[in-house]
């Protein structure tokens, strides 16, 4: 049912450390580093100093929840100056055909050769919410640009290059159970089909659930012609699990998660707010924490012995300091290093 | 059918201005099947400006009148004197009608009476939904009869994004998801293998980004000259 897609798991594509460490046959790690909503370039070199060594590149989100932000491709600079490889994520939501290659130009000349390609969450969620949408193109459809820009050195319209072609390792995401669940394997396979390298998936808690897709994955398989990286995130506390398992659509979120995190507080347990002294709510935030990473961390366990993953993409976010002890704790430090430089 | 809906009385009043002959014109189309600038509307909003501005103590000589349809010049042969009699024209035909009038009549001052909303249809009494967003390259082919291009928020060719729930989008929970739709209907004629294959990207010239549209029909335009 599905067009045969090229492996792509061969020959080096684009020479990012991300593709060098997935080829080589290690377990990958990405985490995430959201830029601020400023032009604020100190946030982007303090977070990437806290990801340094954690992680083998490093998702820099575009304008996140539609909520305007600096530049995935300009904080991308700065985090590659920061010693750190980015994965520039770009959105069809702001930017038609024009606008995405010319940046796509941009970055590889920048430097950046990751990116992950979405459509993005609809502005009617964010800080600008009567603004227009673009939509000139969708995921699927700037997958396959952006792997015909590498792979056929053409531009979207079928013009050849003058010149160096900007060659990216082509990222895409996946929603294991979004609806409708039962199309989510099929989609991932489309999305292989456009040009994808690679995937990240939306957060993960509920390992058989994810089992049981990656077991779909396998049966078409789609872990054969991709890398597939499974999402992972600390929880912050029971009401951050409780908020997303009812506002974000396709996460599971099972209750002995919620109720292990109500339990890691269960000594300020029934005080209302004003009986807890700011001692007792940092000890109760502390407590909290510490249980989202130990939980996080036995998840990247259990998801690793998933046939057909690849790795592991950990989003922590606005907690980058979460990430260290994460990727300690589940003993993948240190990250692999490579003797050449990467292209 | 296009659908649109009734502004505010303020904002009329508000475009009206010190006009003190105004017409008030129906459209007897597509806005009176949706009950929003039929000849009833015109009677009511015409009312409810003779009584406004009663109140504000400076009353308006309010006439109204409905034509078949606004969009066609030759129906408005039969409203010249009256509309040339007005200071003002409040229009409750859809966007095309207010400009249809403008044309016409190169000295009347025209309003929209209207917001023009979409095209689409009722699916229940006083609910109307958005079906076909005039892209000039139909896609319902490919997508089972039901138009992403309208109907989904992100416009997607290759859908479902992540976001919808329970069959709904995310954007609106009143919203149904046009890809769920899509793929249910695509499931139930048992046609699946429409969605594995990536669509190409759309040809948006065809679409209002290619500019303002316009389409010649030699065929009939040859039949005119032949009558004439």
């Amino acid at each position: 049912m599905v067009a045969e897609a090229p492996t792509r798991k061969e020959a080096l594509l684009s020479g990012s450390n991300l593709e060098r460490v997935l080829r080589a046959g290690h377990f990958a790690v990405t985490a995430e580093l959201g830029p601020p909503q400023s032009a604020e370039a100190d946030v982007i070199r303090e977070k990437a100093e806290y990801l340094k060594g954690t992680c083998d590149a490093v998702n820099i989100t575009d304008n996140q929840t539609a909520i305007v932000r600096m530049s995935s491709i300009g904080a991308g600079t700065l985090v590659l100056a920061a010693g750190l490889e980015p994965v520039i994520q770009m959105t069809c939501r702001d930017r038609n055909r024009l606008a995405i290659q010319a940046d796509l130009l941009g970055a590889y000349a920048l430097g950046m050769n990751n990116l992950l390609c979405l459509s993005g969450d609809h502005q009617r969620f964010g800080n600008h919410p009567t603004a227009k949408n673009v939509y000139d193109i969708d995921s699927v459809q700037l997958i396959q640009m952006v792997a015909e820009m590498r792979d056929e050195k053409v531009f979207q319209c079928g013009d050849a290059f003058d010149g160096q072609e900007p060659r990216f390792f082509v990222g895409a995401a996946a929603a294991p159970f979004a609806d409708p669940v039962e199309y989510r394997p099929y989609r991932l396979a489309k999305k292989v089909a456009a040009g994808a390298d690679f995937f990240q998936t939306q957060l993960i808690y509920d390992v058989p659930a994810f089992a049981g897709y990656m077991e779909k994955v396998r049966e078409l398989g789609l872990h054969e012609k991709s890398f597939i990286l499974a999402g992972v995130g600390p929880l912050k506390s029971p009401g951050m699990a409780r908020y997303m398992v009812n506002n974000v659509p396709g996460l599971l979120v099972p209750d002995e998660l919620i109720e292990r995190m109500t339990e890691a507080g269960a000594e300020w347990a029934g005080k209302s707010k004003d009986e807890l002294t700011p001692e007792d709510k940092k000890a109760r935030a502390a407590a909290w924490k510490a249980e989202g990473i130990q939980i996080c961390i036995e998840l990247i366990e259990q998801i690793r012995e998933i046939e057909g993953v690849a790795g592991v993409h950990i989003m922590a976010i606005e907690w980058e300091e979460a990430v260290r002890p994460i990727v300690e704790g589940a003993n993948l430090l240190p990250r692999p290093t490579f003797e050449e430089a990467s292209a | 059918m296009i659908v649109g809906e009734q502004k505010p009385l303020d904002e009329i009043k508000g475009l009206i201005g010190d006009a003190e002959n105004v017409l008030v014109m129906g459209c007897g189309t597509c806005v009176t099947v949706c009950f929003a600038g039929g000849a009833r509307e015109a009677a009511t909003v015409a009312t409810s400006l003779r009584m406004s501005t009663k109140l504000d103590g400076a009353p308006k000589q309010i006439t109204e009148a409905t034509v078949q349809r606004q969009c066609e010049w030759e129906y408005l042969e039969e409203v010249s004197a009256a509309v040339e009699g007005a200071d003002a024209v409040v229009s409750l035909g859809c966007g095309v009608g207010v400009q249809a009038i403008a044309e016409k009549f190169t000295d009347a001052w025209v309003v929209p009476g209207l917001n023009t909303s979409f095209m689409g249809i009722p699916v229940e009494q006083g609910v109307w939904e958005e079906r076909c967003a005039a892209c000039g390259e139909c896609v319902l082919g490919i997508t089972a009869g039901i138009c992403p291009i309208a109907r989904c928020s992100k416009s997607l060719l290759n859908g479902p994004c992540g976001g919808s729930e329970d069959g709904h989008c995310e954007v609106d929970p009143e919203t149904p998801c046009a890809w769920q739709l899509i793929h249910d209907r695509l499931n139930h004629m048992d046609r699946l293998e429409v969605l594995m294959n990536p669509q190409p990207p759309k040809n948006w010239k065809a679409s209002r980004d290619g500019g303002p549209r316009r389409i010649v029909r030699d065929d009939l335009r040859r039949a005119a000259e032949q009558e004439e």
